[in-house]
C-alpha cells in the first residue's frame, strides 16, 4: 500500500489534529471555521459527522453535535461540505458506525467510504466500531484507498493492540484517558506510559482526549507524541461564539489563535536539535 | 473472527462471538472492550459453567430472596370470556414487582464474583433501577443509576424507591430525557470508571455478553413456565404471550422453548426446543405505527415489526431511524417499553419466523390494564397489559400463556389520567374524589 496523505502529514514535525463537528452552528461557518484551524497551523483536520447517539463524547462535543443537528447537518450535507472546503491538509471523517452503514441503498459501510472518498476523505475516525468489527469498513477502505484509524485505550489489552497495528494506517489515535472527550487542565499522568507501549508501531501515534493548551501539546510531545489532537477546546469557542451570538469572523479567529498556539506548543515538546 | 464456532450445547442461536446471525456483536468504544471481554468470560464460567457454584448461588438467593418459583395463575374470567384457557405467568408477583430482579440480582453477584466494586445502571420506568438498588442493598455495593430527566418527573415514586434503597440518582439532561440517553450516560460512566465497576444493563441488549447473559438469567421464567405447564396443565402451552421494550420478560418467557436458554442447573429437558409453541412478541404500538422521518420521531416502539437493521448501543439490532441513520424518538404509554432498539435474539428470531412480532397500541393496552384488574384482581404493569391486551387478538384455540412482567402500582397516575383523557373503555370514574 502507497503510504498515505495522512502519514505523510507527520513528516514536518508534530502534527496538529483539530476536530470540529460539521454543521456547528452552520454548514457555512464550519467551512471557515476549518480553514482557520489550517491557517492556525492544522495538520491533519478531523471533521464530526454528527450520530444522534454520541456515547464516547464528553458535554461539549454533544452539545456540539445537538447544534449540529438541529441545523440540519445530514451525511448528504457532510459530504457536500467536504467537497467544498479549501484547504490542503487531508480529511478525516470521525462518526459512528450506524450512519456508516445505513449510507446508500445497500446496508454496509462500502457505499459511504466510496462517496468519502470520491468527496475528498481520506480517512476513518469511527469510536464504536472496535478491530474485531472492523473487518468490512477495513476492506471498504482499502479498496478505496483510505486510512481507517483505531482508538488505541489505557486499558486495551497486547492482544488487542497487535490486532489494532495491524490494521492501522495513517496515524494510531492514542486515548490519553479513560472516559469520553473533553478539555482538561492536566495533561494525563499515563501519556509517557501509553506512548510507550507503541515505541514499536511503524504509524505515527498521536494522543488526544482532553488537550486544550499550547503548554499540553508541549508536554504530549516532550513525552514521545508524533502529533495531538484536540477537539473540545475549540467547540468551547464555537459555544461560547453561538450563545454570545458572535460574528463567524471573530470565532474564526480565536480558532485560528488557539492553533496557532497548540501547534508552536508541540513544536517545543522536540528535543532543540529537531526543532525547525 | 466473528463467524466461528458455534457452541456445541443445545441447539444454540448464538457464536461465541455473540452473533445472532448477522445481529448483534461487540459495537462499543474500544476503552470498554477489554471489560466486554473479561464479561464474556466471566459469563461463560460462572453463569455457563457455574464456575465456584456461581449459579447455584443465584438459583438460592433468586427464590430465597426474589420469592421465586412465581406461579402459573389460570385467569378462570379471562378463559370464560376468550373461550380458551388463559394462564398468566406471576412476574409481578417477584420482589420489585418486576421480572427486572432476575437479572439486575444476577449480574450485581456476578459482578461481586468477579471482584468489582461498584454498580452503575440505567433505567427508564425506574423498575429496572430499583430492582439494581435492591439487589445492591441485599449484596453491599454501591450503586449509581442514571435515569432521564422526563423519566424522572414521570415516575417519581421509583426514584425514592431507589433513594432509599441508598443509591444514586443522576437525571440525565440531554436529548429527550428518556432511556436512550441514560444508556448513552451510563456507557460514559462505565468508560470513565471501567476498571473498577459493572454496568449491569436493564434488557437483553448492549454488546455481548449481555443479550445471552440477560436472557440466561431471565430464562427462570420461561424453565418454571415449562414445568409448571406439564403439571398444571398436563402439556405445553400452544402458546405464549410477552410484552418486548428492550426485550427481556420477553426472552426471558422464551428462551426454553427456543432452545437457546444456557442457565447451568436447569431440569432436566428444560433448555430443549419446543418448536410447536407458538411466540408473540406483543410490541407497543403507541399512537400509530411508522416514523415521522422529517421530524425524527416515531409515535411507537414497535421496532420488531416496522425497524429496520442497524448498530445502537453495542449491538446490530432492529431499529427506529431514519433512512440516513439517525436513532429516533419512539413513544409509547408505558415508560418501559419506550425504546428505538431491541435485543438482537430477537431480531433474530422475528427473521427466522421463530417469534411472531405483533403490536397493540395505547388505548388497547389501558383498556387491558382496567380489564386484568377488574376481571381477574391483578393490576398489570402498562408494560404487561400490553401482552394481555392481545388476547383480544389471539386466534388460536389455547392454552395461552400471558408473561405478566410487573404489577401496576406505578403506573397508576399514569393511568388514572391517561384513561379520563381518552375515555378508556372499563376504566372507573375518579372525578368525585379529586379535590
Ligand atoms: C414490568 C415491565 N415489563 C416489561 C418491561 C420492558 O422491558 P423488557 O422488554 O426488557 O422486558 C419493563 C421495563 O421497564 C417493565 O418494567
Amino acid at each position: 500500500m502507497t503510504r498515505s496523505e495522512i502519514r505523510a502529514a507527520f513528516d514536518d514535525g508534530p502534527a496538529l489534529v483539530s476536530y470540529v463537528a460539521a454543521g456547528d452552528p452552520s454548514a457555512d461557518a464550519t467551512k471557515e471555521y476549518v480553514e482557520a484551524l489550517v491557517d492556525g497551523g492544522t495538520d491533519v483536520v478531523e471533521l464530526g459527522l454528527p450520530f444522534s447517539e454520541p456515547v464516547a463524547e464528553g458535554t461539549t462535543i454533544q452539545n456540539a453535535i445537538k447544534r449540529a443537528l438541529e441545523a440540519g447537518m445530514t451525511p448528504e450535507a457532510y459530504l457536500d461540505l467536504v467537497r467544498d472546503l479549501d484547504v490542503d491538509v487531508p480529511i478525516v471523517c470521525m462518526t459512528y458506525y450506524n450512519l456508516i452503514y445505513q449510507y446508500g441503498d445497500e446496508a454496509g459501510p462500502e457505499e459511504f467510504v466510496a462517496a468519502a472518498a470520491d468527496a475528498g476523505i481520506s480517512g476513518f475516525v469511527v469510536p464504536d466500531l472496535p478491530v474485531n468489527e472492523s473487518e468490512p469498513m477495513y476492506e471498504a477502505c482499502r479498496e478505496h484507498g483510505l486510512d481507517l484509524i483505531f482508538i488505541v485505550a489505557p486499558t486495551t489489552t497486547p492482544e488487542r493492540l497487535e490486532s489494532m497495528l495491524d490494521r492501522t494506517t495513517g496515524f494510531v489515535y492514542v486515548q490519553g484517558r479513560l472516559g469520553t472527550t473533553g478539555a482538561r487542565d492536566e495533561v494525563s499522568e499515563n501519556t509517557p506510559e501509553a506512548l510507550e507501549r507503541l515505541q514499536d508501531a511503524n504509524v505515527p501515534k498521536a494522543v488526544g482526549f482532553g488537550i486544550s493548551s499550547g503548554e499540553q501539546a508541549r508536554e504530549v510531545v516532550a513525552s514521545g507524541a508524533d502529533g495531538v489532537i484536540v477537539g473540545s477546546a475549540y467547540v468551547d469557542i464555537i459555544a461560547d461564539g453561538v450563545e454570545n451570538d458572535l460574528p463567524t469572523e471573530e470565532v474564526a479567529d480565536r480558532l485560528e489563535a488557539l492553533a496557532a498556539e497548540l501547534k508552536a506548543g508541540a513544536r517545543k515538546g522536540l528535543p532543540e536539535p529537531e526543532r525547525k | 473472527m466473528s463467524e466461528e464456532s458455534k457452541r456445541t450445547t443445545g441447539a444454540q442461536s448464538e457464536t461465541r462471538a455473540g452473533k445472532f446471525g448477522e445481529y448483534g456483536g461487540q459495537y462499543v468504544p474500544e476503552v470498554l472492550m477489554p471489560a466486554v471481554e473479561e464479561l464474556a468470560d466471566a459469563y461463560e464460567r460462572y453463569v455457563l459453567d457455574n464456575e465456584d457454584g456461581f449459579v447455584d448461588d443465584f438459583r438460592q438467593r433468586i427464590r430465597e430472596f426474589g420469592g421465586r418459583p412465581t406461579p402459573l395463575s389460570h385467569a378462570e374470567n379471562l378463559s370464560e370470556r376468550y373461550g380458551f384457557d388463559v394462564y398468566l405467568k406471576r412476574e409481578d408477583l417477584l420482589h420489585g414487582g418486576a421480572h427486572k430482579l432476575n437479572n439486575a440480582l444476577g449480574q450485581v453477584l456476578l459482578a461481586k464474583y468477579m471482584g468489582k466494586e461498584r454498580i452503575v445502571a440505567e433505567t427508564g420506568a425506574g423498575q429496572h433501577g430499583t430492582a439494581t438498588a435492591m439487589a445492591c442493598a441485599y449484596l453491599d455495593m454501591p450503586c449509581e443509576i442514571y435515569m432521564g430527566r422526563t423519566d424522572v418527573n414521570r415516575q417519581r415514586p421509583n426514584v425514592f424507591r431507589m433513594r432509599i434503597h441508598d443509591a444514586e440518582v443522576n437525571p440525565v439532561d440531554v436529548g429527550s430525557g428518556t432511556l436512550k440517553e441514560a444508556i448513552n450516560e451510563t456507557m460514559r460512566d462505565w468508560a470513565t470508571n471501567v476498571e473498577d465497576t459493572h454496568y449491569v444493563i436493564g434488557s437483553v441488549v448492549g454488546p455481548h455478553p449481555f443479550p445471552a447473559m440477560v436472557r440466561d438469567f431471565q430464562s427462570v421464567i420461561s424453565e418454571e413456565m415449562r414445568e409448571q405447564s406439564r403439571d398444571q396443565l398436563g402439556q405445553l402451552p400452544e402458546a405464549v404471550v410477552a410484552c418486548a421494550g428492550g426485550g427481556s420478560n420477553t426472552m426471558g418467557a422464551f428462551a426454553s422453548f427456543v432452545g437457546s436458554a444456557r442457565l447451568a442447573g436447569a431440569p432436566e429437558g428444560s433448555q430443549e426446543p419446543a418448536p410447536d409453541v407458538d411466540l408473540l412478541a406483543v410490541e407497543a404500538g403507541g399512537s400509530s405505527l411508522g416514523v415521522d422521518k422529517a421530524e425524527g420521531y416515531a409515535p411507537n416502539s414497535a421496532s420488531l415489526s416496522t425497524g429496520t437493521e442497524g448498530v445502537l448501543h453495542g449491538a446490530r439490532t432492529k431499529l427506529l431511524q431514519t433512512e440516513e441513520g439517525q436513532i429516533v424518538e419512539s413513544h409509547s404509554v408505558s415508560a418501559g417499553l419506550d425504546y428505538a432498539g431491541v435485543g438482537p435474539e430477537l431480531a433474530y428470531l422475528v427473521d427466522e419466523g421463530r417469534v411472531e412480532p405483533v403490536n397493540v397500541d395505547d388505548d388497547a393496552a389501558l383498556e387491558a390494564f382496567h380489564r386484568l384488574s377488574r376481571e381477574e384482581g391483578i393490576i398489570p404493569a402498562l408494560e404487561s397489559s400490553h401482552a394481555v391486551a392481545y388476547l383480544e387478538e389471539y386466534e388460536g384455540d389455547g392454552p395461552v400463556v400471558v408473561n405478566v412482567s410487573g404489577r401496576g402500582d406505578k403506573d397508576l397516575d399514569t393511568v388514572i389520567e391517561e384513561s379520563a383523557a381518552r375515555d378508556i373503555a372499563g376504566a372507573p370514574t375518579m372525578e368525585v374524589f379529586e379535590e
